[in-house]
């Protein structure tokens, strides 16, 4: 097992200790560091990206020429990153949340409301509706071989808890897909940045495992 | 459809002691929080929700506490509720490690709360817990149910049905539904409550109080159209694992995560 320094990057939003206590019980050797300091970004190895709640509302921590925006910016593209929920969400160029966001556009597609798909969700009480939040534990498919899924099995199962999808226009940026009336991006990878949608840090096993990947990587597919 | 219902064992929690009683009352100590929910999490628990019964608000610290410890060891969801009152309370209980609340006497108190609430934090963190018990029915014969608050001791003269329409509306992630007719009977769900509720909203909603047998889980899901089953003595008092109703209901074809 390596010994790291993670950053877990605070932007006020979402349960940052459960991040952190994860990575402790995978790795114990490893730092983690809870922090929005630009420095603490630059020294850290590896950055995990978490997010919650409004995207609006987590990307205004990220303002325009901050030197935090430049610290993970710069992280983004040199160090292992993992993006979970909104930090997936934010790598894509543009989300229709909170009367529509810019990502920083690194994975090509946009991120959408589940009423805005075209299929699979009815209005009336037939037996197809799908809740909105999409919450629970669904499969994820891997549709593409990567170090992160080591020791996962294809379709295995994770948390989720959102309302918003990934709509991947690259296949070659999807890693992992699941179906929830329809089929969207779970996780994406390009180069050093892999991220999620679900919460490694409460999918049990199959989660810890994840993030134990994570923190043996060396940012190359 | 690929996303499993959810199985919840309920943590009734009081003065930082995992308790059970019937009908809120007669509580019998069952064990240490973190104890019993780490049991939950190895045998295969999609979430495990605690209610803070502590009568004393002097506690708040405790239920905090118990989350802490047990988010450090237990990596599922982790639903908190009893006592919430503030945007403050909510944000301390998150940090400490859990991933949802519960509300149930704020909401009905101020309505405006679930709606500042989902609004800070995200409706995927707030749960609204709906104590209902029937009540005479319609003219016309149907059945209702009127919602009760503070553990189930004070009647609303709300109708169920339309505070839990109402409650989505607010931004309510999903509805945690107790039947105060049923819960410590073992008699199974008020599946007519459950599907009254579920047929006319559309957010996650858990069924809880009654079940007695793994029948009855598969009766919430099937017949009541619940998202997760939420249970406590079958589970407290070792008739059953968790992973044994996980096995029973896929048997009975519900798509479970084993």
């Amino acid at each position: 097992m390596q010994s790291r320094r993670v950053v877990v990057v605070d932007l006020g939003t979402g349960n940052l200790r459960s991040v952190t206590k994860a990575i402790n019980t995978v790795s114990p050797n490893s730092e983690v560091h809870v922090s929005a300091e630009p420095s603490v970004i630059a020294e850290a190895d590896h950055m995990i990206l978490p997010g919650q709640g409004a995207i609006g509302t987590w990307l205004k921590q990220l303002g325009p020429g901050s030197e935090l925006r430049q610290a993970v910016m710069n992280a983004l593209g040199s160090k292992p990153v993992l993006g979970i929920c909104l930090g997936l969400q934010a790598l894509y160029r543009y989300s229709s949340e909170n009367g529509g966001q810019n990502g920083f556009d690194l994975i090509s597609g946009t991120v959408k409301h589940f009423s805005e798909a075209k299929t699979g969700f009815g209005s009336g009480v037939n037996q197809d509706t799908r809740k909105i939040p999409h919450m629970g534990w669904n499969r994820v498919r891997h549709t593409k071989n990567h170090p992160l899924w080591k020791d996962i099995h294809d379709g295995d199962r994770f948390y989720f808890v959102h309302s918003y999808y990934a709509d991947s226009q690259d296949p070659d940026q999807i890693a992992g897909q699941t179906e929830y009336g329809i089929t969207f991006t779970s996780a994406a990878a390009q180069g050093n940045l892999f991220a999620v949608q679900f919460h490694p840090e409460k999918s049990q096993r199959a989660g810890l495992t994840l993030l134990k990947n994570f923190i043996n990587w060396n940012g190359v597919c | 459809m690929p996303l499993a219902k959810r199985i919840i064992p309920c943590l009734d929690v009081d003065r930082g002691r995992v308790v059970k009683g019937t009908r809120f009352v007669n509580l019998r100590d069952v064990g240490d929080p973190v104890q019993v929910a780490f049991r939950y999490d190895q045998e295969g628990a999609d979430e495990i929700a605690f209610l803070d019964i502590t009568a004393s608000s002097d506690n708040r610290d405790t239920i905090v506490h118990v989350v802490e410890n047990v988010a450090e060891q237990v990596f599922i969801p982790l639903t908190v509720g009893g006592g919430i009152r503030t945007l403050e309370d909510i944000s301390r209980l998150l940090n400490a490690g859990a991933d949802k609340v519960s509300i149930n006497t704020t909401a009905v108190n101020n309505p405006d709360f679930i709606r500042e609430a989902s609004q800070h934090f995200g409706n995927q963190c707030i749960v609204v817990a709906i104590d209902a018990k029937q009540v005479v029915p319609k003219p016309d014969g149907s059945k209702q149910w009127e919602i009760f608050t503070h553990g189930g001791r004070i009647p609303t003269g709300i109708d169920a049905i339309e505070w839990a329409r109402k409650m989505e509306q607010y931004g309510a992630g999903e509805l945690l539904v107790t039947s105060m007719d049923r819960d410590g009977t073992k008699n199974g769900f008020d599946l007519d409550l459950m599907g009254a509720i579920t047929s006319q909203t559309r957010v996650p909603a858990i069924a809880s109080g009654g079940v007695g047998i793994l029948e009855h889980l598969v009766e919430g899901v099937i017949e009541g159209g619940a998202d997760a089953v939420l249970a406590a003595s079958i589970f407290h008092y070792g008739e059953y694992t968790v992973h044994e109703a996980k096995q029973y209901m896929a048997q009975q074809g519900i798509e479970i995560r084993l």
